[in-house]
């Protein structure tokens, strides 16, 4: 289980370093987005998967709290890119 | 290596490649979107330090709040950054500088999780020892009065008392807490206030607390000096 939980989280941080690039790289605002985006997801599978590693699942509400606030920060820079407002 | 080391140079990395990153693009809307970033990766690191609370109000503020503000802000500066001259050396030697001397601050901390650390053979045992406040096993409740230093000094003539519990070796201090341990009065508590929160906040973590007031005071003097009503200058 323990060794599971290990590769699942190299492979994580292998995906965001993958993102990561996209991010710095990105030509347009959108890849860089639609990264933040991403690279947001995988932390919150990041952040259960520490958890269980750890052998603390009790604060897999951080990983709520994550989706939720990636999503606010998302919707913000969208609005921003589409109308030039936050309203 | 443990697994939890590698997966931390491997997550400090990152966040080292994201922070280049945020100084080194043009777009300010890019540096906001990189920061985002920066705090989802910080907060794994907090997460893999085992510092929940930490990585909580980092997800909150980092990544949420502070990216929506500085959106907010954009709308009303430009879109690019002024070209700078490329490396401002005061700052980065002020950076190295701080950095240097915050690892020379490291050497002489304990290893993590060691058992032989100060802070498990002095203060938690005076304060686990701390009878003022507390309830003991007759269930007599011991509770906080003013008195005088001398009072307190001549109220310790009970020997039941043992802390610092076990000193084997090296009896050189003269006397148990005659030391006045680490420069407290000789008193119950040791000079903390019963209450725990206080005790906590003033005397365990005393410099924890001065450099948050101290963070939080250049904060509002900041907020101050950029918010103030400027004279006008004809």
């Amino acid at each position: 289980m323990g060794t599971v939980l290990t590769i699942t989280m190299f492979s994580l941080m292998a995906s965001i370093l993958m993102t990561l690039v996209r991010a710095l790289k990105g030509p347009t605002s959108y890849d860089r987005i639609l990264s933040v985006n991403a690279i947001g997801t995988t932390t919150v599978v990041g952040v259960v998967v520490m958890g269980f590693l750890k052998g603390r699942p009790d604060f897999l509400d951080l990983a709520v709290v994550y989706a939720l606030v990636n999503f606010v920060a998302t919707v913000a820079i969208l609005r921003f890119v589409e109308q030039r407002r936050l309203g | 290596m443990s697994s939890f080391l590698l997966i931390d140079m491997i997550l400090l990395g990152l966040a080292a490649v994201v922070a280049i990153g945020v100084i080194s693009v043009r777009s300010l809307l890019s540096a906001t979107m990189l920061g985002g970033i920066y705090s989802l990766l910080m907060a794994l690191i907090w997460q893999n330090m085992n510092a929940v609370d930490v990585a909580f109000t980092e997800a909150a503020v980092g990544a949420g709040i502070s990216t929506v503000l500085l959106v907010g802000t954009l709308l009303h500066t430009r879109r690019e950054t002024n070209q700078s001259p490329a490396i401002h050396w005061p700052a980065l030697l002020t950076v190295v500088l701080t950095g240097s001397f915050l690892i020379y601050g490291t050497v002489d901390m304990p290893d993590y999780g060691d058992a032989s650390a100060p802070i498990h053979t002095g203060r938690v045992q005076q304060l686990l020892g701390q009878r003022v406040g507390k309830v003991d096993n007759e269930g007599v409740h011991h509770a906080w009065t003013y008195s005088t230093m001398a009072e307190q000094s001549v109220e310790r003539d009970e020997p039941e008392r043992s802390f610092p519990p076990e000193r084997s070796h090296g009896e050189d201090h003269g006397g148990d807490a005659e030391a006045g341990a680490h420069g407290h009065p000789n008193d119950d508590f040791k000079g903390h206030s019963p209450n725990t929160v206080t005790s906590l906040l003033a005397a365990y973590r005393g410099y924890d607390t001065m450099y948050e007031t101290a963070v939080i005071f250049t904060a509002g003097m900041a907020m101050v000096l950029l918010l103030r009503r400027r004279e006008e200058r004809a």
